[in-house]
């Protein structure tokens, strides 16, 4: 059965039926899942959130068409991999932005580029995004980031240096910026 | 527009049953390709389907198909058998090929009753599982394909 089904997930690769594959990564945090579609990784789901809905979510939004090829992460995975051991300060991986729209997705892109082992407040990112008011929804942005880690909403912080909010809670959160030299 | 599951979720739900399925329906040795063209054939058709309620019964039709294709496809060819049958069968013109092509012609839920029940050799009960529908229906539906059947092939 699993060499029949392994050969389904190669031949729905390659008649170009595989709209989202994704895989398990176990993280220092716990389990990760990652999916991408043919244009590159399109969500993280950190370990305190709940992987089902995630892939239901990437149903709904993406496409149905979901299925576990691991074979389709390994490069994402290698990269998590050396980011979490620390040896790794830039992600080089294709994204795939069709989870976020409008000014979250300028958000989401703004926070793309700041680089490793710096912050930003929600303010100095919401001036990025293009509305330097919109910090309420700056802040909403980061915490409906669909790929955080490599898209680094952990690197906003608040103005007065509060560590503000993380969809993965705020130790890891804390964690992350240690990981990075930032506290 | 009902939401459809993720795709593995059908995979991880039925994909043993409808191996089962084909495996009664075509041998071992080619259920391997039926499976694999049941699912792709789903996969292409799965996010234009309107009806996400009925997954399972969706599966098995699709398989039922693939089943009976590949029956049709193997219509002509000798069947090898391990004794010779000891009574003849009782139209000796009659080619399989040609049944299972009348049978072909049989509107989809009789098709996948007769298909199952002396192609695969299910009884009713398990035709009605496959099918997704009532032990009646499924007896409802092979009566009919038969009563087609005869009449076509009279």
């Amino acid at each position: 059965m699993k060499a029949a089904l392994q050969r389904l997930t190669e031949r729905a690769e390659a008649e170009g039926l595989l709209d989202v594959a994704y895989a398990n990564l176990d993280s220092p945090f716990g389990p990760l899942l990652l999916a991408a579609t043919p244009r590159g990784l399109v969500r993280v789901n950190l370990p305190n959130q709940d992987p089902e809905q995630a892939l239901e979510e990437l149903a709904a939004k993406v496409s149905p068409r979901v299925l576990e090829a691991p074979a389709r992460l390994d490069e994402a995975r290698r990269e998590l991999d050396l980011y979490f051991a620390g040896k790794l300060t830039e992600f080089a991986l294709p994204i795939d932005w069709a989870l976020t729209h409008g000014f979250r997705g300028k958000v989401q892109r703004a926070i793309e580029r700041i680089p490793y082992g710096q912050t930003r407040t929600y303010t100095e990112i919401a001036r990025r995004a293009g509305n330097e008011r919109a910090v309420r929804a700056a802040g909403t942005a980061c915490g409906t980031n669909p790929i955080p880690i490599v898209v680094p909403c952990h690197r906003v912080l608040r103005s007065g240096g509060g560590l503000g909010g993380y969809g993965g809670g705020l130790p890891m959160k804390e964690a992350l910026l240690e990981l990075e030299g930032v506290r | 527009m009902s939401e459809l599951p993720p795709f593995q979720a059908l995979l991880d739900q039925h994909a043993e049953e409808v191996m089962g399925v084909l495996r009664g329906a075509v041998g071992r040795t080619d259920a391997d390709d039926c499976f694999q063209e049941t699912f792709l054939a789903a996969l292409r058709g799965y996010p234009k389907l309107k009806d996400g309620s009925n997954l399972r019964g969706w599966l098995l039709t699709i398989a039922h198909r693939k089943a009976i294709d590949h029956h049709r496809a193997n219509g002509r060819k000798p069947v090898p058998m391990a004794e010779p049958p000891e009574v003849p069968v009782e139209d000796p013109e009659l080619k399989d090929g040609e049944l299972w092509a009348a049978v072909g012609a049989l509107p989809p839920k009789q098709q996948a009753a007769v298909a199952l029940r002396y192609g695969s050799d299910l009884p009713h009960a398990e035709i009605a599982a496959a099918l997704g529908c009532s032990p009646e229906a499924a007896r409802r539906s092979l009566h009919e394909g038969l009563k087609r059947l005869r009449k076509e092939l009279a």
